[in-house]
């Protein structure tokens, strides 16, 4: 009983600035549906809190998360719809693409950087690009498996008078580089506005047949012989890893009647030779921003004494 | 497999020529057609994939009515075979056209088979050769020397059940790669500036030197 309760007076003071809910009334319903049609609780609870949302006219987002909102690092960040509290620097301030957006940008803390958007509906004070802020009462999103924040009408904005270093999330790998899939080379893109997918035999899965555009690029397998990563090097990074640039690489494919050759070529060039990759993970992706051939010898030194003491 | 997992790549394991061949014995954990073959390593740790770079010292067609290469690639305590066919086009056509000496890289697969006195041959089907630079062949002995220490110090761990298997099917100290580890970073320390010096680090393993 005494948990239904619990549970009752977080919903009633949810709702505390809106309407007038009476924990009892919050109460007598959630007993219905637990004990009388045994609903798990979880879902009570998110079905009782529906039925004041649409007696009371408003958003999901207008209430406060009860209690349920807690203080997290931005790179902890990986559930939907999570109630928390962010101290984070403004890291970056973006042009927003629709007028139903406030602002939208970049937040950061000691454990990484996360996308965030503000609403116009929310009418929240402005954020000031290279400031700190304790916010509380954002929510979390997440779109194709990245992670972003939301915040609204009940988010609460503090300034505060401290300097938050943002984090670097990306991450480093070295190892050989073992494996070229499909896909790598001279390839073509959708032309589509905001498209980009690669063709397959000229055809675009969402816009069908289309004129592609030439573009370059790796997906690579990295191993050190403990894990695997997979590594994408686009085109600016596969130019300065390969030596040869899209001009170039096209007129290979021209003179060889095929495009097959320039993956060939990089192939042969780069498999086999240790790199170390530095970038932002995207899925089971390592986007490459920085790389390095390991292309000195190594002093074997260390690993000599290691050896040896254990000969 | 379910349809819509992507199957796990498989890691390139690193093992020097001496383990690799001291290998036979091979295995699958699941009744899978499809199901990877592993290679049992001698240090205890299970090999569906090798990546080795060494000095291609020969290479021959040995095949009858097709292309079929054989290649010996040495590293610096023994000897890999690698044999590409018609079914490896890429590693058949690079092999074709190298010419010994030269470093090489192989991705490949460990390949076992039994001869006719009964023992077994290990050999590597290459996924893919290319000819690489010293540095990239040194860094792999520095980096090969260090996966078989790891293996060797994990190898009586009680949760390491490839260190139980081989103790198991292989009958061998595991010391003796901990002393081709040594052997082969020293060969790398040869080579600087104490280059046909001998060093004097390890006089109680002396090395036959052929005099010219």
């Amino acid at each position: 009983m005494s948990d239904l309760r619990t549970h009752a007076a977080e919903i009633a003071e949810q709702f505390s600035d809106h309407i007038d809910v009476s924990e009892d009334d919050v109460a007598e319903r959630l007993e219905t549906l637990v004990e009388e049609y045994r609903v798990p609780v979880d879902e009570a609870r998110r079905s009782v809190t529906n039925s004041y949302l649409d007696e009371a006219g408003i958003e999901r987002d207008d209430i406060s998360g009860g209690g349920d909102s807690q203080q997290a690092q931005v790179a902890d960040i990986e559930e939907d719809e999570q109630w928390v509290d962010l101290r984070v620097k403004v890291a970056d301030l973006w042009e927003p693409g629709h007028e139903s957006i406030a602002q939208v940008g970049l937040l950061g803390d000691e454990s990484g950087t996360i996308k965030f958007v503000a609403f116009e509906t929310s009418d929240l004070p402005e954020l000031e690009e290279g400031a700190c802020y304790a916010l509380s009462n954002v929510v979390t999103d997440e779109y194709e498996g990245r992670y972003s924040v939301k915040l609204n009408r009940t988010t609460t904005i503090t300034e505060i008078d401290e300097e938050i270093e943002v984090g670097d999330d990306a991450t480093e790998v070295e190892g050989a580089l073992v494996d070229m899939q499909s896909g790598s080379g001279l390839i073509k893109r959708c032309p589509e506005p905001d498209c980009t997918r690669v063709l397959q035999n000229g055809r675009c899965s969402e816009h069908g047949n289309v004129e592609g555009e030439f573009d370059l690029r790796i997906k690579g397998v990295v191993d050190d012989g403990r894990e695997v990563h997979e590594v994408i090097f686009d085109r600016e990074t596969t130019e300065e890893l390969t030596g040869i640039s899209l001009e170039e690489a096209k007129d290979m494919a021209m003179d060889a009647l095929d495009t097959e050759v320039v993956a060939d070529e990089i192939r042969a060039d780069v498999l086999g030779s240790y790199y170390r990759v530095r970038g932002p993970t995207f899925g089971r992706y390592l986007l490459a921003d920085e790389f390095e051939r390991l292309a000195e010898s190594p002093d074997p030194e260390a690993v000599l004494i290691k050896a040896r003491s254990n000969a | 497999m379910s349809s819509n997992s992507v199957p796990m790549r498989e890691v390139a394991q690193r093992a020097f020529a001496t383990e690799f061949n001291d290998a036979s014995h091979t295995f699958k954990e699941s009744e899978d057609e499809r199901a990877p073959v592993y290679l049992l390593l001698p240090t205890g740790e299970r090999a569906n994939r090798v990546f080795l770079v060494g000095t291609l010292t020969e290479k021959e067609d040995v095949g009858d009515d097709n292309e079929y290469w054989r290649g010996r690639i040495v590293d610096p305590t023994g000897t890999f075979f690698v044999y590409a066919g018609q079914y490896q086009p890429e590693a058949a056509s690079t092999l074709r056209d190298l010419e010994p000496p030269a470093y090489v890289a192989v991705v490949g697969k460990p390949r076992t088979y039994e001869t006719d006195d009964g023992s077994v041959n290990v050999s590597v089907r290459p996924e893919s050769i290319t000819e690489v630079d010293a540095a990239t062949r040194d860094r792999w002995v520095v980096e090969t020397a260090e996966r078989t220490l790891e293996r060797v110090e994990a190898f009586d761990d009680e949760s390491n059940e490839y260190g139980v298997m081989a103790r198991e099917r292989y009958d061998r100290p595991v010391e003796r790669y901990t002393e081709a580890a040594v052997g082969a970073l020293e060969s790398l320390e040869g080579t600087d500036e104490l280059a046909g010096a001998d060093a004097g680090v390890d006089g109680d393993r002396p090395e036959p030197e052929p005099e010219a």
